[in-house]
Order: structure tokens, then sequence, then C-alpha cells
């Protein structure tokens, strides 16, 4: 029997169940706008104990990549990512648990060759493209600088 | 006289036996549907030592132990091994089963390792190469994701066609009619499988890529031996999952083959997917190995089942094939397994 790749393709497609659209966007509204909410009351209780915003602002980061840390380490993070997908994913404590998962797994291989190799596998690309990114705007605004556009 | 068949099988005058078997499994797999037909159920996935990989060995040597063991006997009776599991460089199968010191040959053939391992075996034994040889096969859910996949402790969301990698290994003595103790089943026949690519790329749906090749290897197997699906009362797929079984039904149907009465797959049997969340069904070499040790061969034994086509199937993919952006070739090996009288 002949098989066309293309139409095997749309034919996989057609009998692969996906995840429900919906249900997965109101879990990353709830899982992520949760995590957003708790960082503004941190921030708010920061500020009302008379911390300058800056600093409640990092503090609050602190806590949050500092939960996300224990809660990798709990294996409770990859569940509520599994829930939520990337509103989980996105806020820095996404990005917290794609640092410290490698770590955790990566340990038994030394902490050279194990955990500092390997520590950005999953960070490592984010890193560096937002590093990229934010010189071809840097660029960018200097151009634009030149003829008094600013924003 | 051992005779060649069609193109790709080989039909044995005077089979090789399954002597004995095991099974050795991890906690997951020891609480799904045949949780209590495992010879053992390790509740530790580290099994106490440091890390996954040697968790693995300890399994898959485990595995052997107790299948030479169960057929009372020593390991000096064993001539070769054939062994595999899904690491780079089988790293599980030299420190596992390459330990007992019996001369080897290290396979890979990804999840269909255990089919590739017994077709060696039996042809080993049928050539009067060898009285008595033990095949073996192993996986683990953590090293094959931190192989293939992402560290454990990281989020992410697996789609629906995703299979689980089952923690396991199976093991089986094969051996010369004669010589043999016991006898549980004989291998009658085996068809070996071709690389089979249909252009699937999608690392996370391996049952569309593997279905393939099991339908390659089965329609093979028919023709080689002029024979159809009512010849058998199982045809056991390894670790397919749901996608794989509808494309694999449906292949075979555009051939005029029903497979949809006789059709199993190991990897929809050994996981319960509503509640222990696995998605397509479970996968790797331990899972066709484990099934076929603890169930599929319980079957035979009985004479429920008097005649199999044993199809594990393997996606042949790597990290680094996967990433320069080509496809995932698959492999299926047929054996045919019978009940003894």
């Amino acid at each position: 029997m002949e098989v066309n790749k293309r139409l095997y393709e749309n034919y996989v497609k057609e009998i692969t169940p996906v995840h429900s659209r919906w249900k997965n966007l109101l879990w990353a509204f709830l899982v992520g706008g949760g995590i957003c909410a708790l960082a503004q009351l941190a921030v708010n209780s920061f500020m009302s104990m008379g911390m300058e915003k800056d600093a409640a602002m990092a503090w609050t980061q602190m806590l949050l990549i500092g939960s996300s840390i224990l809660l990798t380490g709990f294996n409770i993070y990859p569940k509520l990512v599994k829930a939520a997908g990337a509103g989980a994913l996105v806020p820095i404590t996404g990005f917290a648990n794609s640092m410290v998962a490698p770590a955790l797994e990566y340990k038994v291989e030394g902490q050279v060759f194990g955990v500092g190799c390997k520590i950005f596998t999953i960070a490592g690309p984010v890193i560096l493209y937002g590093i990229v990114s934010t010189w071809v705007l840097g660029i960018l605004y200097y151009i634009l600088s030149l003829w008094n556009i600013g924003w | 006289m051992d005779r060649k068949v069609g193109r790709a099988s080989l039909k044995f005058e005077r089979p090789p036996v399954i002597e004995s078997s095991a099974s050795v499994v991890g906690k997951k797999e020891g609480e799904g549907p045949l949780g209590s037909s495992f010879d053992k159920i390790e509740e530790d996935g580290m099994c106490g030592k440091k890390t996954w990989e040697e968790a693995e060995s300890f399994m898959q040597q485990q595995a052997c132990i107790l299948a030479l063991e169960k057929g009372k006997l020593k390991k000096e009776e064993i001539r070769y091994l054939f062994a595999g599991d899904l690491l780079g460089q089988l790293i599980a199968t030299s420190f596992g089963a390459g330990n007992l010191e019996i001369p080897l040959f290290g396979l890979y053939g990804a999840c269909s390792t255990i089919g590739e391992a017994l077709c060696l075996s039996a042809m080993t034994v049928a050539g009067g190469f060898a009285d008595r040889v033990l095949a073996v096969a192993s996986s683990h859910f953590a090293t094959a994701e931190k192989q293939f996949r992402f560290p454990l402790g990281y989020g992410n969301q697996r789609p629906f066609s995703s299979t689980w990698t089952v923690t396991g290994s199976g093991a089986f003595v094969v051996s010369d009619p004669e010589r043999a103790k016991k006898g549980l089943a004989k291998i009658t026949a085996i068809t070996t499988g071709k690389a089979t690519d249909i252009g699937a790329k999608d690392s996370m749906n391996m049952g569309a890529a593997m279905a393939p090749a099991a339908y390659s290897t089965i329609a093979r197997h028919f023709m080689d031996f002029e024979t159809d699906e009512k010849a058998f009362d199982r045809i056991i797929t390894g670790d397919l999952g749901e996608v794989g079984r509808t494309v694999l039904l449906d292949f075979m149907k555009e051939d005029g083959h029903d497979l949809s009465q006789v059709h199993m797959d190991c990897g929809m049997e050994i996981f319960d997917k509503e509640s222990q969340d696995t998605h397509a069904g479970g996968s790797g070499c331990g899972c066709a190995a484990s099934t076929l040790s603890a169930y599929v061969l319980r079957k035979v034994v009985t004479g429920e089942w008097k005649k199999i086509l044993f199809v594990p199937t393997g996606a042949l993919l790597s990290t680094v094939s996967f990433n320069e952006g080509q496809t995932i070739p698959s492999i299926a090996h047929g054996v045919v397994i019978e009940h003894m009288e």
C-alpha cells in the first residue's frame, strides 16, 4: 500500500485527540492571573510595611522565585503547569522552574558538567534571544532618537 | 530443516521454546491493571541507587536473575545474552545484564528491542549455535524523559497523543526444545521488520510514527506465510497507543484485513489511562517485554490463546536527528508464539 506523506500528516491530525482550547485558556487565565494577583498582594503588603516600591518589587520577585523553586522540589509546580500551560510558564515562576528542574536532574553528573553545563538547557535560549532582542531594540531606539523620535 | 519463507520470514521446524521468563516493573506499573501479574514490583523508582540509570540497570539485571531462578537455571547454562535498552550507548545493558558475564550481543531497536532479541535468540537456538540463550530489554520513565524530553521537574503539558515510558524489564530464556527442562511456549516463526519512514516528525505522537512499521511487518508476515488475521488468537503490538492502533486498523482495513477483534496493544493494557493519566498508553522497551512475560505468555501457557503474533514497534528517533529536522523512522519485528500441548 502506497501512502502519500502529506495525506498521512493530515490523516494523523484528524485522528489525534487534542486538549480543549477553552479549558486550557480558562486554566491559564486563572493560574497565570492568580500568580500575578499574589505578586501584587505581596508588593502591596511590602509597601504597607514602609518599603519603597522598587524594593518591594525586588522582594516580591525573590518571593516568587523562591516559592517556585520549593514547589519544583516538591513536584508541585510541574502539576500546576500541566493544568495551566503557559499560565504557569510565562510568569517568572516558570522561568525559575526551568532552571531548577535541570539542576535537580543533572546534579548526579557533577557540579561542573552536570549542574554547571546543563542548568541553562531550557532557560538558555530564553536568555540568549532575550538579550539579542533587547540589543536589536536598543539600536532601533538609538537610530530613532537621532531624529528625535522617542517613546 | 528450518526454512526461509517469503522475503523476510523464517519458519522453525524444530521450534525453540521459551523455557522461563520474568518481569520486573516500577510502582506505577504495579498499580496498573496488570499489577498483580508482574513477578516483582520495585516500589522505589531509584531502586536504592544513586541515579536513574543505575536503577534501570538494576531492574534489568533483576529480571534476568529472576528468569534464571524461575527456570532453575544457572547463568553458566546460558550461552548468549541478547539485550538492549533505550539509552545512549546502551548503558542500562552494559551496567545491567552485561554484569552477568554472559557473552553479550547489545541490541538497539528502540521499543521493539525485545522483538529483535527474541528473533535473534530463536535463530541462534534453532541454528544449533546455542542450547540456551537469554533475551532481555528494559526501559525507565525517568531515564527516557531525561534523554529524550525534559528534566522530570520541568513543567510542561503533554499532548494526548504522547505515551508514558514504562519503568520495567522483561527477560526470556529461549532454549533448544530437547535440552529445555520445561517449555512455556514455542517460537515457531519470525518476520524481520524493515526501517519504515512515513515522514512523521512529531516526537510526541510516536504511535502515528510507528503504526506504519507495524502494518509493514504484519502485512509482510501475512504475505510470506499466505495467511491472515484469522490464524491468530491475538496480534499484539508493543506501544502503539490509541492513535497508533487507529492508524494500524485503518491501514489493515485498506488491505482487506479486519484486526479490530484480534489486535491488542501492550501499551494500552499496562496502564489505566483514566486513573493513571498516561494519555495514549505505555511505551518503551520495558512495556512490550514486561507485558509479554506477565500477561501474554500466561494466556499462551494456559492455552486460552493458541497462537499469537507478537509485533513490538520501535521509533528509531534520536534527539540529534530530531533537532536536525529529520523524520522518525520506525521498525517492528514479528514473533509467532504458540501454545505447547
